[in-house]
């Protein structure tokens, strides 16, 4: 598969099709399953596609009349460009870089590993033909608890067409995993896994945005099980953030694995919506976070309840 | 023989009853009565200590600390806390401290009031003049973007304290006046406290919904019904049955309408760290998207020299989403030519429950990006 070097090359939409249509059968094989932590999905080692994507005047957005783009730091864009070159800083590239974030929790998270967006470098996005769309970025994420930063590029492809369908991300990051998190996971892990203190919690973090330090794990990896669902719901249209872990309790070790019932918010930015989740979630350091069962919670009009009830 | 004295002087109060002998007995003597019982005591052999001396004076000081230990109101603005998340009613006191306090420079004006009755307060600061060109501040539109009303009341606290000390906002007060609205929703933010952290737009039953609410940032008529906002009582982007709809939105129509001489309008909202101009509605550019653009871009540039924070900055329709309804288009429609929109911090990790303790850098930085709008502003208002 040649990644370096892939430039649109206008005039010749048949040989782009034929890529295309090899590329989507890669796809296909490499399906990331949201439920188990495992993943399967080859994480490309190495460098990414050339970055230096040249202007492209003529790259037509859907519909949008073309539209000349000065070069410079200054560069006023008019138009959304949601096809071709992206500008970073619009939100095409913003939403498809934080559904890269939610995947690279699902495979790295903990409770002493979460990771953020940090910043947009460049992308690129093209249709796929009667399939979907097919993005390419260049991004820097960063890890919250170390505060190590490091670089990635990655691919996703949003499924097009009837039905809801998770997209599918690869992405490789250099220098992310860093911080060396095996002890105090460890730690975590042997203090928890006997049932004789049965952790909970509830409105992490509270109103007023503090988190008590021993809830501070259990905050975090409630942020990375709820990047399972972020990722499983997220298209080009939604952009998930957790808002708050509405409440947690740990049930009796079961096969080694903490295990835990999460009742988590989530802020769905572009319908403004807080979505209430339930969920079961499983970790332990060698097997990871997994999420065995997520129940969507109704949104609730009579509710006066104060946050610590659940329905 | 205690019983007796208990019932012959009847201002003895006591507070441990005669049990058995062996158990001691406590008495609240009142000062006219302790020479009697004293003496009676000890006629009768019963041994006795005085525990307290004087009770009064340990109830009062008993008081003083209660009064402390608790968060005492501030008496004044320099006693109060910037650095913490306060309640409607602080924020209210804290209005009408700062205009007690600068008499010359501060005055309050009730808009209108809320759905529910409360108080619509913008506080104008003003160093004379008649109808002064004028800059216009709002937080807190959106009550659940708690870090937004924190930094309004630190905004307000600012100008008194820079005027006269800083050059440059001295110099915008002598040509401009400043108009600031920190809790713009306040039915919203009431029920944060009280009901729902989560809790966005005003508090407006919908007839025929069980669905509460209208988004006060989708109510105003600037592509009013497009697409950008929601038709259903129960989204969080309900546009309202019509144009202004609600009293919070209506109240500063009226108020940018009677005025009529505002130059700059910045409504400041949370999270993401954004800094946008319009539109939101139309993805048509506006006719000086280019000056404000650049104008953005030093905003942030400024802001960030702070502690680093980067913000990005464009069209609303191009960074965040198409929007209809929202304040800064119909203030730009109506010829503000510097409407803004901020989202504050953070970028997603804590989202709207930013912890206090980013309360005070964050009013900071703001407030750089701030002074870079209203000094330009300043410097294209004849």
């Amino acid at each position: 598969m040649v990644w370096a070097g892939h430039t649109r090359r206008r005039g010749r939409p048949h040989q782009i099709l034929v890529w295309s249509m090899g590329w989507t059968l890669l796809i296909l094989l490499v399906v990331l399953t949201v439920v188990h932590g495992n993943p399967t999905v080859m994480v490309r080692t190495g460098s990414g596609p050339t970055v230096g994507f040249d202007q492209h005047p003529n790259s037509v957005p859907l519909g949008e009349d073309i539209q000349t783009t000065t070069e410079g730091e200054s560069e006023v864009v008019e138009e959304v460009m949601t096809t071709g070159v992206l500008n970073p800083s619009h939100y095409p590239a913003r939403r498809a870089a934080t559904v890269v974030q939610h995947y690279l929790n699902t495979r790295y998270g903990s409770p002493y590993r979460w990771i953020f967006l940090s910043t947009v470098h460049s992308g690129s996005a093209e249709e796929v033909a009667e399939m979907g769309r097919k993005y390419q970025l260049a991004l820097t994420m960063q890890e919250m608890i170390s505060n190590v930063s490091g670089q990635c590029s990655a691919e996703l492809f949003f499924p097009g067409g009837e039905g809801q369908s998770a997209p599918q991300v690869q992405a490789s990051c250099e220098g992310l995993h860093q911080s060396n998190t095996t002890a105090q996971e460890e730690a975590f892990y042997q203090q928890h896994r006997t049932s004789n203190n049965l952790a909970s919690g509830n409105n992490i973090p509270d109103s007023y945005g503090h988190v008590e330090p021993s809830m501070k794990p259990f905050w975090h990896l409630g942020g990375v099980a709820s990047s399972f669902i972020m990722l499983r719901e997220s298209n080009e249209s939604t952009l998930y953030n957790m808002a708050q872990v509405a409440n947690f309790t740990q049930l009796e070790t079961e096969k080694d694995q903490l295990r835990f019932n999460y009742h988590v918010l989530l802020h769905e930015m572009i319908s403004q919506e807080i979505i209430h989740w339930k969920l079961l979630v499983t970790w332990s350091p060698e097997q990871g976070v997994q999420v065995l069962q997520t129940e969507l919670q109704p949104k609730c009009h009579h509710c006066e309840a104060p946050p610590n009830t659940t329905n | 023989l205690l019983k007796h004295l208990a019932q012959t002087l009847r201002d003895l109060d006591v507070w441990m009853e005669p049990i058995d002998l062996s158990t001691p007995v406590d008495i609240r003597v009142p000062f006219t009565s302790l020479q009697t019982v004293k003496a009676f005591l000890e006629t009768e052999d019963i041994p006795y200590s005085v525990m307290i001396m004087d009770l009064q004076v340990m109830l009062d000081e008993e008081q003083d600390q209660m009064l402390s230990a608790r968060a005492a109101a501030p008496r004044t603005t320099d006693d109060y806390d910037y650095s913490n998340y306060h309640d409607i009613a602080d924020i209210y006191s804290f209005q009408d401290m700062l205009v007690a306090e600068n008499p010359n420079l501060v005055s309050k004006i009730v808009i209108g009031q809320s759905y529910q009755g409360r108080t619509l307060n913008v506080l104008k600061f003003s160093t004379g003049g008649t109808n002064r060109p004028g800059i216009w501040l709002d937080t807190g539109i959106h009550s659940r973007e708690w870090i937004t009303q924190a930094s309004g009341t630190w905004f307000a606290k600012k100008i008194v304290t820079d005027y006269g000390r800083d050059a440059a906002l001295t110099a915008i007060l002598d040509k401009m006046d400043i108009f600031l609205e920190i809790v713009t929703n306040p039915d919203g933010y009431y029920y944060t406290h009280n009901s729902n952290r989560m809790w966005r737009k005003t508090r407006k039953p919908n007839p025929g919904s069980s669905c509460v609410g209208t988004d006060p940032n989708r109510n105003w008529d600037a592509g009013f019904g497009e697409l950008g906002s929601s038709g259903s009582p129960c989204s969080e982007t309900y546009r309202g049955p019509e144009a202004h709809s609600e009293s919070e939105v209506k109240s500063i129509v009226d108020f940018v309408k009677s005025h009529g001489n505002l130059k700059a309008f910045v409504s400041i909202h949370s999270y993401s760290q954004m800094l946008l101009y319009p539109y939101g509605y139309t993805s048509t550019p506006c006719k000086d998207q280019s000056e404000l653009h650049d104008l953005a871009m030093k905003a942030i540039t400024d802001l960030a020299s702070m502690y680093g924070t980067s913000y990005r900055y464009g069209s609303t329709i191009n960074t965040i989403y198409q929007a209809s309804g929202t304040t800064v288009d119909w203030t730009y429609n109506q010829g503000i030519k510097y409407s803004y929109t901020f989202e504050l911090r953070d970028t997603g990790r804590y989202g709207f429950i930013l912890p206090a303790n980013q309360i005070l850098p964050t009013a900071k930085e703001t407030w750089l990006a701030l002074m870079a709008i209203m000094e330009h502003t300043k410097d294209n208002t004849n």
